[in-house]
């Protein structure tokens, strides 16, 4: 019952023979290496497993991985091909996170509010970030990063 | 002359930050371990208090890809922190939902998941317990009738023939006859429930035993050496053979302290030597079956004389540690020595019970019961305040306790930042000043609450540092405390680069494993910063002493000249004298005639608090010295209410703690953030719900809300206060679970200060404050 699917990860070419029940999340991590969208509830609710679909983010842990043939899938490892982003750096600067499980899924969701909204205003930035859970940090540090990277651009 | 501080206090990149923003931090599910790995699954008990009367396996045991399965028959051990109480898995009852009863290791996860299902169990099922006000009645029904058989430290006092895992009692002075002269006394009930961790990374842990006799675990996990202890002590293999590697920690909260689901991990491997297990719980199992925090029930007598002044307080706290109290009868233990809260109080009656029920075990939780006992006691400062006509903010600043006076067990109190916090908090805020809303159809209004919090640790808890010394002139600096995320390697790092004046660049400090790593008890208690960091200070001083002895003996220079600087060894006496770290610290220095001086440079330091004693009268709780020292603090908020759907908005929080040195300010802050926005969840929406059979209604995100980033205030104000704690490094001492502390009984305040309702029972949702306000219509006849 397997499924031969193709589809762009990072902007490598993949291809991947998936049953149709498996996760791709699981597909990422297990199959593929890529550790660095994390698996938190498996019901789509924290979006530590936050990935890009052809630049829009997705849960990854309830997204079948059938259903990626032919499209492109960004993580973090592909956003960081050139070096860290401005927006990481920005992440570092403020001391963002703390146990940085959240990290991960929670730059994929910035990345994608920068490149729609490149000046979005701490309500926006707020708004977007709210289906990313953070146990840590309280938000404000990952809020202030966003709003200074949007600022300087 | 004291010395400038380079290092310590300034603001720094935390130096775990680059790994976590570019996410090559490695958690435990991140790790590779081949195509041997096989999964465990467990077979979860659905009854909440049941005898187990058979176990059959058989038909698991044939099921596609299955390896191994286990039950009670293979591993009956019990196992525990501080009372063994706790089964592998149980082999004659089920005592809450979800209970491993069994488990299989197989192939694949879904190999192992369908295999489970194939496993039968006949229960009888018994009677449930799900209130500890029930439980403790002397006719209740027996949930472990074997107390009184486990393995106890000698300073926990089990009752057997009772459901009382422990009891701890303060009696100092004479209440009743306090309570007669009082000019104002106030009793109530409070009540606290269970409320869940939810770090983001669930509990996992992968085991590999080999046919050797090795066993190794990689766990999330506070406490990699306590882990290794218990797994060693109950499953009788020697401690050297046990090796625990601990990965970053996605989330901790005390959830990940001690030990629960990896002795599954650990005995599942050992059925398979040779082979990787894996066990990572779900979402549902991690509310389930890790630990909860303990619910309470908490009755509290105030009496206050003329002068505003408290002389007395009887404070029972009757607490739900669920079906083990392993762990969660020293948080009853802690709380009932400090049930006074940061005042000095005459005259003391505490009763402290930890009480059997069947709901999931509790234990540790950020705050370790000091928040659920603040909110009771807070809340009655704040209403005794109005009572007498004084300011709750000045009541609190009379009565708050000061340094030598003595606290409930009749120690000294250390020095403390108390009234400072309280002061500051109040400026912040703006106490006083009132903030009408704009909007007619919301009030706003102030809450304050100020608090402490001792760590609770059994009285010779410990910590070891090692630093070695490389050809280039950097040290790796070895020690067992996990970050968490609060900033412990950074806070160890600068402690070292303080003491060696090393740029914190020559400095890598790594997560622990228990073969490499010398012994940290835990990273729990808010104490690593203290006990870690005076270890780390003696490592990097006697690693100084070998540095300046070395080269005292080849330059032929009183050690008394000598001074380090940067990475360079100087001399007072002579200016041009430089020696660089790399020079020497593994190769030694040259001399004229060809021989050297020296060899490599190794620090070791430890500490152990000797001047604590948990020996203490048990039926007064006077004569020991069970706590090192007291963290104090405050905290406000300002809130909004829709009186129309009694929705609350936090607008605006203060919080400020006397962190006596923080090593790293930037970091302190984040976690007076951090830890407001947990105690947040808790004042506003976070609550474990069950039905009538004990089962959980709500283990997942979408029915237990945490905040999110549309939640928080907008306008937060972390507070640093510093007044040294003596015997801290640099006069550092924990504040990491203490921000978590104000945050229900300073909501509840603002609640009664804007509507007049006074709401005894939190979480403080929207249903509750319109039902007290219909209540106060109908009192007033409206």
């Amino acid at each position: 019952m397997k499924k031969e699917i193709n589809f762009t990860l990072n902007g490598n070419p993949v291809k991947i023979e998936v049953m149709p029940n498996e996760k791709l999340l699981d597909v990422l991590r297990d199959r593929l290496g890529v550790k660095s969208p994390k698996h938190g509830c498996g019901r789509g609710e924290c979006g530590a497993c936050s990935v890009l679909l052809n630049g829009k983010s997705i849960r990854s842990c309830i997204t079948l991985a059938i259903e990626v043939d032919g499209q492109e899938i960004t993580t973090l490892e592909g956003l960081e091909k050139n070096g860290m982003t401005e927006l990481q750096k920005s992440f570092l600067q403020h001391n963002s996170f703390q146990c940085g499980f959240c990290a991960p899924g929670m730059t994929i969701t910035a990345t994608e509010l920068l490149n729609k909204n490149p000046h979005p205003d701490e309500e926006e930035v707020r708004e977007a970030i709210a289906g990313n859970l953070c146990r840590c940090t309280g938000y404000q540090n990952i809020i202030d990063a966003i709003l200074d990277v949007s600022k300087k651009e | 002359m004291e010395r400038e501080l380079k290092y310590v206090g300034k603001r720094a990149v935390r130096i775990d930050g680059l790994e976590k923003i570019t996410g090559a931090a490695k958690y435990t599910d991140d790790l590779d371990f081949g195509p041997s790995m096989l999964y465990v699954a467990v077979l979860e008990s659905p009854y909440a208090h049941a005898i187990i009367k058979n176990i059959d396996t058989t038909e698991a045991e044939k099921m596609p890809g299955v390896r191994a399965v286990l039950s009670g028959k293979d591993f009956p051990e019990k196992f525990g922190l501080y009372l063994k109480d706790n089964s592998i898995f149980p082999a004659d009852r089920v005592r809450y939902i979800g209970q491993q009863v069994a488990a299989v290791v197989a192939e694949t996860p879904a190999q192992a998941e369908a295999a489970v299902k194939k496993i039968k169990v006949d229960y009888e099922p018994l009677p449930v317990l799900q209130n500890p006000l029930d439980a403790i009645k002397p006719d209740a029904p027996l949930i472990h009738p074997d107390l009184g058989k486990y393995e106890v430290v000698p300073w926990l006092y089990p009752q057997p023939g009772t459901n009382i895992a422990h009891v701890r009692k303060i009696r100092k002075g004479d209440v009743d006859k306090a309570f007669k002269e009082a000019e104002y006394v106030l009793e109530d009930w409070y009540h606290v429930p269970h409320v869940v961790h939810a770090p983001i990374e669930t509990h996992i842990s992968v085991a590999l035993y080999s046919y050797d006799g090795r066993l190794t675990l990689w766990n999330s996990t506070q406490s990699p050496h306590t882990q290794r202890n218990i797994i060693a002590h109950s499953l009788k293999i020697p401690h050297k053979n046990v090796r625990v590697i601990a990965s970053y920690v996605g989330g901790g909260f005390g959830g990940k302290a001690g030990i629960s689901m990896e002795v599954i991990a650990a005995v599942a491997a050992m059925k398979v030597p040779g082979h990787p297990v894996k066990l990572r719980w779900t979402r549902k199992q991690e509310f389930q079956n890790s630990s909860q925090r303990q619910e309470l029930y908490a009755h509290i007598k105030m009496g206050v004389n003329k002068e505003g002044k408290i002389i007395a307080l009887k404070h029972e706290l009757f607490w739900d540690v669920g079906a083990s109290a392993e762990y969660g009868s020293n948080v009853v233990n802690a709380t009932g020595f400090s049930a006074t809260g940061p005042y000095y109080i005459p005259n003391v009656y505490i009763d402290s019970f930890a009480i059997y029920t069947n709901r999931p075990p509790c234990g540790a939780y950020r705050g370790f019961g000091y928040s659920e006992f603040h909110f009771g006691l807070e809340s009655h400062i704040d209403r005794m305040a109005k009572i007498i006509g004084m300011d709750p903010v000045e009541f609190r600043r009379k009565n708050a306790i000061q340094r030598g006076q003595p606290v409930a067990y009749g120690v000294e109190m250390n020095p403390t930042g108390i009234l400072e916090c309280i002061d500051k908090v109040a400026e912040k805020i703006e106490w006083g000043k009132e903030n009408k809303s704009p909007d007619p159809t919301k009030v706003r209004a102030k809450g304050f609450a100020a608090v402490w919090k001792a760590p609770a640790m059994p009285p010779n808890e410990s910590s070891a540092a090692f630093l070695k010394f490389s050809e280039d002139g950097s040290i790796n600096l070895l020690v067992s405390g996990m970050e968490l995320g609060q900033g412990f390697l950074t806070a160890m790092a600068k402690i070292a680069a303080e003491e060696l004046s090393l740029p914190l660049e020559k400095i890598r400090v790594e997560l622990p494993d228990t073969d490499r790593n010398p012994y940290e008890w835990q990273t729990v208690a808010s104490h690593v910063t203290w006990s870690c960091g005076n270890a780390v200070r003696r490592a990097a001083i006697d690693a100084r002493n070998q540095i300046l002895d070395t080269v005292s003996r080849a330059y032929h220079i009183d050690k008394a000249n000598l001074y380090l600087e940067d990475g360079k060894v100087k001399c007072y006496t002579d200016p041009e004298f430089e020696l660089p770290f790399e020079k020497f610290v593994i190769d030694g220095i040259e001399m004229p005639d060809g021989t050297y001086r020296g060899g490599p440079i190794m620090g070791h330091g430890m500490f152990m608090p000797e001047f604590t004693s948990a020996k203490v009268n048990p039926e007064t709780g006077l004569g020991g010295h069970p706590n090192v020292h007291y963290t104090t603090g405050a905290g406000a908020v300002e809130i909004e209410i829709d009186k129309e759907t009694g929705r609350i908005r936090v607008l605006k929080m203060a919080e400020a703690f006397d962190a006596g040195k923080a090593i790293n300010p930037d970091l302190v802050e984040g976690q007076i953030v951090g830890g407001f926005v947990q105690g947040l969840g808790t004042a506003l929406w976070e609550e474990v719900k069950f039905d009538e059979n004990g089962r959980i209604l709500n283990p997942n995100f979408t029915d237990y809300k945490i905040p999110t980033a549309l939640d928080v205030p907008r306008d937060m104000n972390p507070i640093i206060v510093e007044v040294a704690q003596p015997d801290g490094p640099f006069g550092a001492r924990g504040i990491a679970e203490h921000t978590m502390i104000p945050v229900m009984p300073a909501v509840a305040n603002a609640v009664e200060n804007a509507l007049g309702i006074r709401i005894k029972d939190v979480p403080i949702t929207p249903e509750k404050i319109l039902n007290a306000l219909r209540e106060k219509g109908q009192e007033n006849g409206n």
